[in-house]
């Protein structure tokens, strides 16, 4: 190889890593965005009757513990289960809770629309839009999160009512 | 493990899965079941009664269901969209016993504040059956 070939490949690599290397970053800061924990069937049927499913990871596993011990006071209700299917679930999210480092903050109230996390991911929403009458409240992710559902919570799927 | 043992076991193993599983029902079984344990004749108009008027709390079962629960619901603090209530506009509904019984201890509890009793579910069940198309 030419000495200037040479450096024409240095440069080519050089800029091939760097590019990688930004991808790197955005998906490491879209951490929640990669494929989605498959929801254990019972946590899907129990758990989101009132409310979408939230993926375990978003909180971490001392949240889920509490909010599992306490399901006759669950926000306000009574969400009590057969203690067979407490173990179970209780379980299942105490493997799959958040280990990241955003995720293992625990919020107050054990609240995940409290996470400092959250509320840095939602700082564009303004005052007005969280007082919509079709979003309710901020644990209500179906509202403009189209993928809620899913447990997808990218960013090309939001639609914000009116 | 012989042929023999294995499907022995397996059948235990359906047997099994079988009994925990949805404990299979239909409004009329249920409404029978309550009113028999109740030792009174279901009434719709107390069932619409009880289900639409509050209990000296803050909700309603109507709060979450609407005071006709032929349509959608919706979740008083979610706003999580709930299906019907009414077993001729939602099929699956009052058809697992065990379900019944987990959202009457629930929903009860928080708009009564204690259990529903056999004569109230029954008088419930009574009347989101009157409700058709």
């Amino acid at each position: 190889m030419t000495h200037s070939n040479h450096d024409l490949w240095r440069t080519a690599c050089a800029a091939l890593v760097l590019a990688v290397g930004c991808a790197s970053a955005a998906w490491a800061e879209d951490d929640h965005h990669k494929q989605a924990v498959p929801l254990l069937a019972q946590y899907k049927q129990e758990c989101a009757a009132c409310h979408v499913a939230f993926p375990p990871g978003l909180l971490p596993a001392a949240s889920w513990q509490r909010l599992m011990n306490n399901l006759p006071r669950h926000f306000g209700t009574d969400a009590s289960l057969d203690p067979a299917t407490v173990k179970t679930v209780s379980s299942w999210l105490g493997v799959n809770a958040g280990t990241s480092k955003r995720a293992r903050e625990v919020p107050p109230e054990d609240r995940i629309t409290r996470s400092a996390w959250f509320i840095r991911k939602h700082d564009e929403v303004s005052a007005a839009t969280w007082r919509l009458p079709a979003l309710k409240s901020a644990a209500n992710c179906a509202a403009c999160h189209t993928g809620a559902d899913q447990g997808d919570f990218n960013e090309r799927n939001i639609r914000i009512p009116r | 493990m012989n042929h023999l043992t294995l499907s022995r076991f397996a059948l235990a193993t359906i047997s099994v899965a079988s009994a925990a599983a949805a404990h299979a029902t239909t409004p009329a079984e249920l409404l029978a079941g309550y009113g028999a344990q109740a030792g009174q004749a279901a009434s719709a108009a107390r069932g619409q009664q009880l289900f639409t008027t509050r209990h000296g709390r803050e909700w309603s079962c109507s709060t979450c269901h609407g005071a006709t629960p032929t349509g959608m619901g919706k979740h008083a603090s979610t706003g999580k969209q709930i299906a019907p209530m009414a077993p001729a506009f939602n099929a699956e509904r009052f058809s697992d016993a065990a379900k019944v019984e987990k959202w009457f201890r629930r929903n009860c509890n928080d708009v009564v504040a204690r259990e529903c009793s056999a004569g109230e579910k029954a008088d419930v069940i009574a009347w989101l059956t009157t409700l058709r198309p």
